[in-house]
C-alpha cells in the first residue's frame, strides 16, 4: 500500500468488492500512469472509461432504497428509507484500469474527477493502446484528452452533434437529416 | 512522445518467451494505429491510396482500411470503425439488469457466450451472489464450445481469404455441430440468454452429455484433418510465416490481448493467471509460440481449440455427477422462483411480480470484471446507483484492442498480406463498435 501512496498526484486509496482504485490529481494522471508502469509493473492497460455522474444525487437516481424526496406513493420505487449514494467530487469519472501481467497479481484502477470541460493530459506517450480507448471517451463521453496525437470521433460520424453516453443526450427524437421539404 | 514509448529493459515485467522478431519498435511514432506515408515516397506521385472495405468481403464485417499503395507494397494504413456502432451501452442503461443481460452476447456476436459471461459475473461481484457448483461447470463447458466455434469461424474465414476455400466448409460443419448443441441446452443456436445472475436460466437438459460427448470424441478427428489440409499447404505456409510481425514488446504496449499475445511469445491467459469460474480444478495448458506473425496466431488458436475439448471433456465428466443438484441459486430477491410455485405460493408469486416488473437492485458501487474470451481480455466496467438499472456498462472490446495493431502489423507488407494480417487479429467488428 506505502506504493500507492507514492503515485504522483496521489489523494485516496478505495477498496470495493476486493478492487483497489487509486483517485489521483486530474493533472498529473500521466505522471501517475508512467509511474505505475514503470515503479508498480503494470504493464499493460487494459481500458480506459469514463463515467457521467450528472444528477447523481437528484431524483432520477434510485440509491439504495429511496430517492431524495423520500417516500413518494406517485413515483414509483421510492418507497423505504432514503440512502443515497455518496456524492461524487464531480460530473465525470475517468477509470484506467491497469493490470501487471504477473500470475495473481491484482488489478489497479487509476481514477481522476473532472468537470464538464475540463480536460486531461492523455496517456498515449505511455501506452499507444491509449489512442483508440481515449478517442472513443472523447466521442461517445466528451472527455477531451491534452496532447492527444488524433482526437477524432471513433465510432460515431465526424459531423455528430452531442456526446451519446452523456446523462444529458436526449434518447429518441433523433433529428430528420432529409424529410419531403428539402 | 517518441521516447517515452519505448519500453525499456528495467519497465519489462513479463513472462516472456523467444527472441524479439525486430530489434526496437515498430508502433507508427506519431500515430499510435496510423501508418503515414514517408514524405519522400509521397513526393514522388507514385502512392496510390485505396479504399480497403467497408464492403470488402475479407474485412469481417465493416471495417474500412485507408491504404496507401507504393506499387503492391503498404506504406501507409489508417482504419476507419464505427460502422456497427449501435450504442449497446446506452440501451443496457435503460434496461433492468436481468433484462441487459440479452445485450453483450449480441456486442461479440461470435464470442457471444463469453460476453455474457462476463456481465453475468459482473452483476454477481456486485451481489455477492454465490453460484451453485453445476451452474460454474456449465458455465465454463459452454464458454469452452464458445472458444471453439469462435476459433472455427476465424480458421474457416481467414483460410478461405487465402484461398483455401474448403477450410471453410469443414470448419462450419463442426461449427454446426457446435450450434446443434447450443440449441439442445439453449433453445437458441447463438445469443442464448442461458447465464442468469445467480446461475444458469433452465436445468441442463437429459441427453445433453451423450451429444457432447460424441463432439468430444470427434473434435480432435477434426483438428487433425485441418492440420492436413493446412499445416503442409505451401500456400498457406508461405502466405501466413513471417507475415504481420508484431514483437511482445509492441503487444503489450498495443493493449493486445488472447492469442496474438501469445503468437507474440507472451505467456499469459487469464483462464491461468487469474483464473475465475472452475479454470483452477481444470486441466490446460497455455499455448504461447514465439513467432509473431500470422502462422503462430493460427498455431496459437488450434492448440487451444484441442486444449478446450480437454476441458469441455472435464466438464462432462464432472456434471454428469451432479445431476439433481440446484442450477441456480435460491436467492428470491434475485433470481425467478419456480414456475409451479408460482400457482400455490403468493410470496412467490410476489417475487416474480417484482422481478420481472421493477427487476432486482443492486448496491451501489463500481467493478471490473474481465476473462479471457476467444479474443483475449474481455471486460466488463460497471457502475450502479443502487437501483434496478445499470447506471454505466462498458465493455473492454478485445477486437478494438486488436484492430490498433493493424499499422504495426502491417510494416514493409504487401497489400495481399494485409488480408492475412487482418484475419489474424480476429477481430468481430461488432465488439470493436459496440
Amino acid at each position: 500500500m506505502t506504493d500507492l501512496a507514492k503515485i504522483p498526484g496521489y489523494a485516496e486509496t478505495k477498496e470495493a468488492h476486493g478492487e483497489t482504485t487509486v483517485v489521483v490529481a486530474r493533472d498529473s494522471i500521466r505522471a501517475a500512469c508512467a509511474y505505475a508502469r514503470d515503479e508498480l509493473g503494470y504493464a499493460f492497460l487494459a481500458d480506459i472509461v469514463a463515467t457521467d455522474y450528472l444528477d447523481w444525487s437528484g431524483k432520477g437516481v434510485s440509491g439504495y432504497i429511496g430517492t431524495a424526496t423520500g417516500r413518494d406513493l406517485n413515483l414509483p420505487m421510492t418507497q423505504g428509507l432514503q440512502a443515497l449514494p455518496e456524492a461524487k467530487p464531480a460530473r465525470f469519472s475517468l477509470s484506467y484500469h491497469l493490470l501487471a501481467l504477473r500470475q495473481g497479481a491484482p488489478r489497479l484502477r487509476l481514477q481522476c474527477w473532472l468537470d464538464d470541460g475540463d480536460t486531461v493530459d492523455s496517456v498515449v506517450p505511455v501506452w499507444p493502446a491509449a489512442d483508440w480507448f481515449e478517442r472513443e471517451q472523447y466521442d461517445l463521453m466528451g472527455i477531451r484528452f491534452d496532447g492527444h496525437p488524433n482526437l477524432a470521433r471513433l465510432l460515431m460520424e465526424d459531423d455528430w452533434e452531442g456526446h451519446p453516453l452523456r446523462k444529458d443526450y436526449p434518447i429518441g427524437g433523433e433529428p430528420v437529416r432529409f424529410s419531403a421539404a428539402e | 512522445m517518441s521516447a517515452t514509448i519505448q519500453n525499456t529493459g528495467r519497465t519489462r515485467r513479463w513472462p516472456i518467451v523467444g527472441e524479439p522478431p525486430y530489434e526496437g519498435t515498430r508502433i507508427p511514432s506519431r500515430v499510435p494505429t496510423v501508418l503515414d506515408v514517408p514524405p519522400v515516397l509521397r513526393e514522388t506521385g507514385d502512392v496510390l491510396q485505396v479504399n480497403f472495405g467497408p464492403n470488402h468481403p475479407s474485412t469481417h464485417g465493416v471495417l474500412r482500411l485507408i491504404v496507401d499503395l507504393d506499387g503492391e507494397l503498404v506504406v501507409g494504413l489508417s482504419a476507419v470503425i464505427g460502422y456497427l456502432h449501435t450504442g449497446f451501452e446506452k440501451n443496457m442503461e435503460q434496461k433492468t439488469w436481468w433484462k441487459a443481460i440479452t445485450y453483450p452476447e449480441r456486442i461479440d456476436y461470435v464470442g457471444y457466450q463469453n460476453n455474457e459471461l462476463v456481465f453475468v459475473l459482473a452483476i454477481e461481484k456486485m451481489l455477492q451472489l454465490e453460484v451453485p457448483e453445476k451452474a460454474t461447470w456449465m458455465r465454463m463447458l459452454l464458454c469452452e464450445l464458445n472458444r471453439i466455434h469462435s476459433h472455427l469461424v476465424y480458421l474457416g474465414t481467414s483460410a478461405l481469404e487465402l484461398g483455401a476455400i474448403s477450410m471453410f466448409w469443414y470448419c462450419f460443419r463442426e461449427r454446426e455441430t457446435i450450434l446443434d448443441l447450443f440449441e439442445l441446452v439453449t433453445g437458441q443456436r447463438m445469443h442464448t440468454r442461458y447465464f442468469q445472475a445467480g446461475g444458469l436460466a433452465e436445468d441442463i437438459p437429459t441427453g445433453f452429455y451423450p451429444e457432447a460427448r460424441k463432439f468430444v470424441e470427434w473434435m480432435p478427428h477434426a483438428l487433425d484433418d485441418y492440420l492436413t489440409l493446412l499445416d503442409r499447404n505451401q500456400i498457406w505456409l508461405e502466405r501466413t510465416k513471417g507475415v504481420g510481425l508484431l514483437s511482445a514488446d509492441d503487444a503489450i504496449a498495443l493493449g493486445q490481448s488472447g492469442p496474438v499475445l501469445r503468437a507474440s511469445g507472451v505467456d499469459w491467459d487469464l483462464r491461468r493467471d487469474q483464473t475465475y469460474l472452475a479454470y483452477d480444478q481444470v486441466d490446460f495448458k497455455v499455448p504461447v509460440y514465439t513467432g509473431c506473425d500470422v502462422y503462430d496466431r493460427y498455431r496459437v488458436r488450434m492448440d487451444e481449440m484441442a486444449e478446450s475439448v480437454k476441458i469441455v471433456r472435464q466438464c462432462i465428466d464432472r456434471l454428469e455427477r451432479m445431476e439433481g443438484q440446484p442450477w441456480i441459486t435460491d436467492d428470491r430477491k434475485v433470481v425467478l422462483p419456480p414456475r409451479e410455485e408460482l400457482h400455490t405460493s403468493m410470496e412467490s408469486l410476489i417475487h416474480h411480480f417484482k422481478i420481472v416488473t421493477e427487476g432486482y437492485r443492486v448496491p451501489a458501487g463500481e467493478v471490473y470484471v474481465a476473462i479471457e474470451s476467444p479474443r483475449g481480455e474481455c471486460g466488463c466496467y460497471v457502475v450502479s446507483d443502487g437501483g434496478p438499472k445499470p447506471w454505466r456498462v462498458h465493455f473492454r472490446a478485445p477486437s478494438l484492442a486488436a484492430l490498433q495493431a493493424t499499422a504495426t502489423c502491417a510494416h514493409n507488407t504487401l497489400i495481399a498480406d494485409l488480408i492475412a494480417v487482418v484475419g489474424s487479429l480476429d477481430a468481430v467488428m461488432g465488439d470493436t463498435d459496440r
